[in-house]
């Protein structure tokens, strides 16, 4: 890890040359004895549009989430194509990176170094970007892709199997069911978060700009990305982080309580599911308050220290020669269907496209301005080359390994033992049934859910970050109270929808945020080349 | 009595640590020992400067100014904070340590009601630090 005081870490860079001081349009002000430092429109703007949808959604429930489940689904299913075309795009743009010139770039100048060591850095990207996701999907969607690969209806127009499935042939449907899992946890997400996270760093470390996301479109924009076009961005950004972490801490409570009711009778109750909000967001708030080191790093150190140890755990207690095989077969049968399942068109298997690869773009999209935020953040000093390859092959790696290793037991389970609890179980017990299969049932599913909780304080903290980041204008130094503030917003924001509801409903609006964001990361590819074709190598 | 002098500086606040400037320049006369003035920035392009290169030449101006202005011996030290909301005082702290300074001379708000909860930076340095620190309101 670079020294903190060396400022020789720096360098040659080719900074932007604009009228715009960071902070210009900020309102420096204190209410009571605290201290604020916020964007004039984005704070207000942001703040005002994430309590109005609140209160709408909860006065009109049944409208609302009528709504919002009709605009995702309509988005998703008109806009497949787009969806997949524009994470192919951002695919093949980071691998033309790595072995191009531009790989040599150096984020924060030709002399800069790293900011983190890569532990730290590697703990903390994968923290926010897809952990809680892999504790609830790495059992449960290889069996699901299984199941409707293997079915006798695979192939057909109700079929939710991928591609034509694989009827009646379980090794097939097995090779299908993990390669498309594999699919929407690889490549083409951590390119989506790859792809905002390098322009962020680009535009903010070599070319000057505040860090936040409007400084990505300066070159498409010009100075008027300072005003309302810029706005827009930042305020989209915000409610979607908000919506999508709130919802998310919302819908995981709910799931974390039936964990909780599963391995110690904790009964599922409203009560329980607030106080597991509570907990979660003090948590968040103890780690925002205690910093991005002493905090946020630490936590998420912890993390996947934590997730290793399971991981180890269900790779030396399961089929363990089944399973190392395993991640090289599922590697080949990604790279063999690749392919097809990145296909934008010209595919009968509507559902599977529509459902699933299409929500999870959309998903990643919207998800990518919080996690790219953070990514950057945490990123000087890293050539292109470098950042891409631990941003993009390396986490996708390690989705492979879990997916093996959870979904690949899971389905040994179902298939070698008929042991088909799991396929059986609501979607946040299915991790917990097929540990239970497993020696040690207690320890391993006691770090399950330690896990869950941990993954969801990890990607709140760094959410209010993020947030704090984006409605201070880009500084990373406004006063303390302001990330309080939002991380305790989005535990009430929480608990509103929880108690109200809601979650479903105002998830979909987060997620439909993923349309005008994929529009806007096409646009972001184009001004990153640019970007980097003008720094010194 | 005293060997070095370090001065934290806001370089965006200057107007808030006049009379504190004024103090560590008298000090330094009196003493005839070096002014070190700290400032902290972060990797990330703020008001101040766009890059840590930037930042770190103009403190260098700022000692520069200060040398010329009070005819004092001054140097500059600018230090990167991942957070300084957070962990601005751990930096200075380092920075007593790493420039060998034996005295703070820092500028300080009027106490207040937060000053409950949070203790100014130069309230969590007088606390912490072994050195002796002169606050100036």
């Amino acid at each position: 890890m670079a020294d903190p005081s060396d400022l020789t870490a720096d360098g040659q860079t080719n900074l932007i040359d604009t009228d715009y001081e960071i902070g210009q349009d900020n309102i420096q002000t204190r209410i009571g004895p605290f201290g604020l430092d916020i964007h004039n429109p984005v704070f207000a703007v942001s703040g005002l549009t994430i309590i109005a949808f609140v209160i709408l959604t909860l006065a009109l429930q049944e409208e609302a989430g009528a709504f919002f489940a009709w605009l995702r689904a309509a988005l998703t299913s008109t806009f497949d194509w787009f969806f997949l075309l524009a994470g192919n795009v951002f695919v093949l743009l980071c691998l033309a990176l790595i072995v191009s010139p531009y790989g040599s770039v150096r984020l924060g100048g030709r002399d800069a170094r790293p900011d983190y060591g890569y532990g730290g850095w590697f703990a903390m990207l994968f923290a926010a970007g897809m952990g809680i996701g892999l504790m609830f999907y790495g059992v449960s969607e290889p069996i699901s892709h299984f199941s409707a690969a293997v079915a006798d209806d695979a192939g057909s127009a109700d079929s939710w199997a991928p591609l034509a499935g694989a009827a009646g042939e379980e090794y097939a449907a097995r090779r299908l069911g993990m390669a498309a899992t594999i699919f929407h946890w690889g490549l083409h997400p951590w390119a989506t978060y790859a792809v905002v996270a390098l322009g962020l760093a680009l535009f903010s470390y070599n070319k000057g700009l505040p860090l936040t996301m409007r400084s990505v479109f300066y070159p498409i924009f010009g100075e008027r990305i300072w005003g309302w076009p810029g706005h827009v961005i930042d305020t989209l950004a915000v409610f979607a982080t908000l919506f999508g972490l709130a919802t998310s801490l919302g819908l995981g409570a709910e799931q974390a309580n039936a964990g909780l009711e599963f391995l110690f009778g904790i009964p599922v109750t409203n009560v329980s599911k607030v106080v597991l909000i509570v907990g979660i967001t003090g948590i968040a708030l103890a780690s925002v308050v205690a910093g991005l080191d002493a905090g946020v790093k630490r936590l998420s150190e912890i993390n996947l220290v934590l997730a290793f140890l399971l991981l180890l755990f269900v790779f030396a207690v399961g089929p363990t020669m089944k399973m190392v095989s395993g991640f090289f077969l599922n590697l080949g049968a990604y790279a063999e269907y690749l392919p097809a399942l990145s296909n934008p068109f010209g595919r009968d298997d509507d559902n599977f496209r529509q459902g699933w690869t299409a929500f999870y773009w959309a998903w990643w999209i919207s998800w990518s301005p919080f996690v790219g935020m953070f990514i950057a953040r945490v990123s000087r000093g890293r050539t292109v080359r470098e950042f891409i390859v631990c941003v993009l092959l390396i986490p996708s790696l390690v989705s492979v390994l879990w997916m093996t290793a959870f979904g690949g037991t899971a389905i040994n389970q179902l298939v070698n033992d008929g042991y088909t609890a799991v396929a059986d179980a609501a979607l946040e017990l299915q991790l917990f049934m097929m540990l239970s299969e497993l020696p040690l049932t207690a320890i391993s599913s006691f770090i399950g859910i330690v896990l869950v909780i941990v993954f969801f304080v990890t990607s709140s903290d760094s959410g209010s970050l993020v947030i704090d980041t984006i409605t201070a204008g880009g500084k990373v130094d406004a006063p303390l109270p302001q990330r309080v503030f939002w991380a305790v917003f989005e535990g009430l924001v929480a608990i509103a929808l929880l108690l109200g509801g809601g979650l479903t409903a105002l998830q979909a609006a987060s997620v439909s945020t993923g349309f005008p964001f994929a529009i806007v990361l096409l646009l972001a590819c184009y001004a990153i080349v640019r970007g980097l074709a003008s720094e010194p190598r | 009595m005293f060997r070095k002098i370090m001065a934290p500086v806001d370089l965006g606040h200057l107007d808030r640590i006049r009379k504190a400037l004024a103090a560590s320049a008298d000090l330094a006369t009196h003493y005839r020992i070096p002014v070190c003035y700290v400032g902290v920035t972060t990797a990330a392009p703020g008001p101040i400067a766009h890059t840590p290169r930037e930042f770190t030449a103009k403190l260098k101006r700022f000692a520069e100014d200060q040398a010329a202005t009070h005819g004092i011996e001054t140097e500059a030290k600018a230090c990167i904070s991942h957070d300084p909301s957070v962990d601005l005082e751990d930096t200075l702290m380092k920075a007593i340590e790493e420039i060998g300074a034996d005295l703070v001379v820092a500028g300080s708000h009027v106490p207040g009601f937060a000053d409950h909860i949070f203790a100014s930076h130069s309230g969590y340095l007088a606390a912490h630090t072994s050195i002796s620190v002169f606050i100036v309101r």
